[in-house]
């Protein structure tokens, strides 16, 4: 059988941001969006990389895998970019023990065809997903695609049961609005496979790396969201939340 | 033996008997009674308004003292010696533990037995003078350390030194990295150590060698040393002759011992040793006794922690420069776990760390965590809270030491351990193996000033570096580096013994030290990466007009050293290997252990800039990494296969401690607690079908 080849961009090993504890993160080359925010618009680009295979990477997290007690996370870029590399090093992960995390848009899932998808959330612990935006117009301006399969497979990952973190990034002028805040928090109410809210203040860290690759900055002058705003943010997507699952017991009850 | 007599019962009142009775044995005394503490850091109590007022004079002073450029006062006519001055205070009637190294705060002392161009310069660059008769007579008619070892330093010695091959040799000024136990002090009371002192005297009798003479002659100078710290106890109002009776004597006795050691010995690195638990056993007896509050107890520790923070001392702008300021490396161990499995966890360890709170953050004292993994949770919780809030913990390997040192070893300096009171080291800076390699490729002729330094081996003549013929001609200059280095050591120390004898510190040791002959290294990474570019990527010579090597090209990409790649982290650990054998093949100075570290903290700067380019693509001048560490930029896989790299570093070849200078932006550490992992989501799970796990 052909060994399949990942085409990475790099490795962290020591991430404390991608799941839970602290974990062994394989960032994945390439990624269909172009959210305006983006921090890693390096990894964007189809292109060549660095070739390794499942057994490569693991090799290289046995060498770390004391103190990456966390698990492997892989991200990007998009990692469904790459489903067939991902479920192999996933199942690969599993047959060590090693907790497993996807970080992923979700853009690429097709609810009428799930079967790869399936075959990897198989050897998946846990899904980061990223929901860009809740209101599709505005999801489409800030990443050029309709927000419609990602929330089908918030959705889908909800019926299977799988446990999920829910990221989400708020920018002033674009997330940090109080509608699309609570319709973010009504949505996640309809789920039951949210075990964490990651609730990420936007930050304009990355300009230098869009200085060096020589991308315009989109959101120049956009002001970092401070601790307070995004605390702020959090208390708005929770209340909805609350305020919706209580409508809903009460319903339930009737 | 001194026996315990009543007034002894008194002070030993509560406390559990055993060996430390009839012999000098402070870890026995701290085995049989301290109190395991494995609680949060609630119990702690913020500064006393004594401590903020205080705090606010050290502060006051510290800022007119940088606004005088850096000295706000000099004893320019008085030697330094323990009982040299008056009392000095910052506020007499707020102060609950007194001392300072002259009659007052800030005033920093003479210390000419180091050397007295080094005293005279130290004034000068400051706008003092060394009153001109003590010029004379340290000049005329008593010797320094410093004049005698330029007195018998070789040609080529002296040539290494100022190429910089070899570099911060403690020879013109005190070598530190001695502890003495100051704890003795607390425990027995100066009486009874010269009672024991005496008695090893004696023990020296018969045939006089001159080893034997050396050491009678160094327990008469600890004897005399003894004697006038109870004669300093006194200038402050104290009886130090006999133990301490309660928490507070128990800390100011130790301090007194400190004291004498600051007040004559400008060392390197002055450190106190391992004395929190220690001294939470009388803490926990006064507090038991209903003597002291919480609070009372903080404010003792936070004094005795000030005291500590304002140790100064004289030194000169280029002394200044080798360290990157002016540090004292008033190291204290905490923590640590004992032979038996116990943590040595204490709440005054918890004490010693809040000083950082209740004081604000500081270098001094360098507080350094002996680190297990089986240190009490809630105390690793604590450690963390103060590194995140104050970067100012150093943290140190327990598991690894505990194995060679036991469980009542402190640290010197930043990493050198020894066993307190039954272990010390001679201090010797470094030498530099980057520029040893470039040395091996020129033939022993410096890159810098051209003039041949080392032996003129056959230089390499190809044009692109061959791994295999570097690697031998390396292997040879490292011999005679390691030689030259020795031998230079072995008339610091003797000079260092002869001149300027650390009598305070060593009073407080047993009769027999094991001394460690603690040589050192930089320049490891920069080593590590220019094997690999020759090995694994193609290296281009480029020559001056003489055909010496002045810079490298690199064609190709290689294996860099911090990315937990075998490839070039074996490179580093071959040459730690290599050179350590090197060094043990020669005598070191009164039959001390020939040990070794990795660890410059900030010379590493200085030793950056007096080494040419070098053949991993680093260019003349730019900085070593610090210590074992990568260098800066180079390791691309994140911290934990960094640290992987680093950790691949044999300790028995380095035992003399590998450092690794670690920072990282606080939101890389995981995020604010509010962000992550939100629990509120959860609230209403026994609601909802399959949500909690």
């Amino acid at each position: 059988m052909v060994e399949i080849l990942g085409n990475i961009h790099s490795i962290e090993s020591c991430g404390t941001v991608d799941g839970p504890g602290i974990r062994f993160v394989v960032f994945l080359q390439g990624c269909p969006l172009r959210c305006l925010y983006c921090h890693n618009p390096d990894t964007w680009e189809i292109k060549e990389n660095q070739r390794m295979s499942a057994d490569e990477i693991l090799q290289q997290y046995d060498g770390v895998k004391e103190f990456c007690h966390g698990g492997i996370t892989v991200t990007g870029g998009e990692p469904l970019l790459q489903m067939d590399f991902v479920t192999d090093l996933f199942k690969k992960a599993h047959q060590k023990g090693i907790h497993t995390a996807l970080d992923t848009s979700g853009l690429l899932f097709n609810k009428d065809a799930t079967d790869k998808m399936d075959a990897l959330l198989e050897f998946t612990d846990l899904v980061l997903l990223d929901i860009k935006h809740i209101d599709d117009d505005e999801h489409k301006k800030l990443t050029k695609h309709s927000n419609k399969t990602i929330l089908d497979f918030a959705q889908y990952l909800s019926q299977i049961k799988k446990p999920m973190w829910v990221r989400h990034v708020v920018v002033p002028g674009i997330t940090f609005n109080e509608k699309y805040l609570a319709k973010l928090g009504e949505f996640l109410a309809t789920l039951h496979n949210v075990v964490a809210l990651d609730v990420l203040p936007y930050h304009d860290m990355a300009i230098p790396k869009y200085q060096n690759l020589g991308i315009p900055y989109p959101l120049l002058g956009v002001s970092p969201l401070t601790k307070e705003q995004a605390l702020s943010a959090r208390k708005i997507i929770l209340d909805a939340y609350k305020h919706a699952r209580n409508n809903m017991n009460a319903t339930h009850s009737l | 033996m001194a026996e315990v007599t009543s007034e002894n019962m008194n002070s030993y009142d509560g406390f559990v008997g055993g060996k430390w009775q009839t012999e000098i044995n402070v870890r026995d005394f701290i085995q049989k009674n301290y109190t395991l503490y494995e609680g949060d850091a609630s119990f702690l109590a913020g500064p006393t308004e004594a401590t903020k007022k205080l705090w606010d004079i050290c502060c006051d002073l510290s800022k007119k003292e940088r606004e005088k450029g850096g000295v706000l006062d000099m004893d320019t006519k008085v030697v330094s010696s323990i009982v040299s001055h008056g009392a000095g205070y910052l506020d007499k009637n707020l102060e609950t533990i007194v001392g300072f190294q002259t009659d007052a705060p800030f005033k920093r002392s003479l210390q000419p037995f180091g050397g007295i161009r080094m005293a005279e310069t130290s004034c000068k660059s400051y706008g003092y003078e060394v009153d001109p008769e003590i010029s004379e007579i340290f000049t005329k008619y008593r010797k320094t350390h410093n004049q005698g070892v330029f007195d018998v330093y070789t040609p080529e010695m002296k040539a290494a030194r100022h190429s910089g091959i070899i570099t911060g040799l403690p020879d013109a000024y005190g070598r530190g990295r001695i502890i003495g136990d100051y704890r003795r002090i607390a425990l027995y009371g100066i009486d009874r150590l010269i009672q024991d002192k005496q008695e090893q005297f004696k023990s020296l009798e018969g045939e006089m060698t001159p080893e034997r003479i050396q050491l009678r002659e160094e327990i008469a100078e600890q004897i005399r040393a003894l004697k006038e710290m109870i004669e300093l106890g006194k200038i402050y109002g104290f009886d130090i002759s006999k133990p301490a009776k309660n928490a507070k004597e128990a800390i100011q006795w130790l301090y007194f011992g400190y004291l004498s050691a600051v007040k004559e010995q400008n060392g390197a690195a002055m450190s106190l040793g391992r004395t929190s638990t220690f001294l939470d056993i009388y803490i926990e007896r006064d507090l038991k006794k209903g003597l002291i509050t919480e609070e009372q107890a903080q404010e003792m520790i936070d004094h005795f922690i000030m005291k500590l923070r304002l140790v100064k001392f004289a030194r000169t702008p280029e002394y200044n420069e080798l360290f990157s300021g002016d540090p004292t490396w008033v190291t204290e161990s905490i923590g640590g776990v004992g032979v038996d499995g116990r943590p040595l966890v204490t709440k005054t360890s918890f004490r010693y760390l809040r000083t950082l709170e209740n004081l604000g953050t500081a270098p001094e004292p360098n507080l350094t965590v002996l680190w297990s993994k089986r240190l009490p949770h809630a105390f690793k919780e604590y450690c963390a809270h103060i590194s995140i809030k104050t970067s100012s913990i150093q943290y140190e390997n327990d598991d690894l030491m505990r194995v060679t040192h036991g469980d009542d070893y402190a640290i010197a300096c930043c990493v050198s351990s020894m066993v307190v009171g039954k272990e010390m080291q001679f201090f010797g800076a470094r030498a530099n193996l980057a520029k040893c390699m470039l040395y091996a490729i020129n033939g022993g002729i410096d890159e810098k000033s051209k003039e041949q330094i080392g032996p003129k081996y056959r230089p390499i003549t190809s044009e692109y570096l061959d791994y295999d013929e570097v690697m031998a001609r390396y292997e040879d200059m490292m011999e005679w580096l390691a030689g030259l280095y020795v031998n230079t050591l072995n008339i610091i120390h003797y000079m260092h013994d002869k001149y300027c004898y650390e009598r305070s510190q060593m009073a407080l040791h047993d009769r027999d030290v094991k001394r460690y002959f603690a040589t050192g290294i930089a320049g490891l990474s920069v080593v590590a990466d220019s094997l690999s570019a020759i090995k694994y990527a193609k290296v281009k010579t480029i020559r001056d007009e003489n055909g010496v090597v002045v810079d490298y090209e690199v064609e190709g990409d290689f294996p860099k050293y911090g990315n937990n790649d075998d490839r070039v982290d074996q490179l580093a650990v071959n040459i730690v290997k290599k050179f350590m054998g090197m060094i043990r093949k020669h005598f070191t100075y009164r039959n001390s252990i020939p040990t070794m570290s990795i660890l410059t903290i900030t010379s590493n700067v200085v030793y950056g800039k007096k080494t040419g380019n070098t053949p991993d693509g680093r260019k003349a001048g730019i900085p070593l990494a610090p210590g074992a560490n990568p260098m800066h930029g180079r390791d691309t896989h994140g911290a934990v296969a960094s640290l992987a790299s680093v950790a691949k570093l044999p300790f028995n070849d380095a035992q003399d401690g590998i450092s690794n200078t670690f920072s990282i932006i606080p939101n890389a550490l995981g995020k604010d607690e509010v962000f992550m992992g939100d629990l509120d989501i959860q609230l209403d799970c026994g609601c909802c079908e399959g949500t909690c796990k």
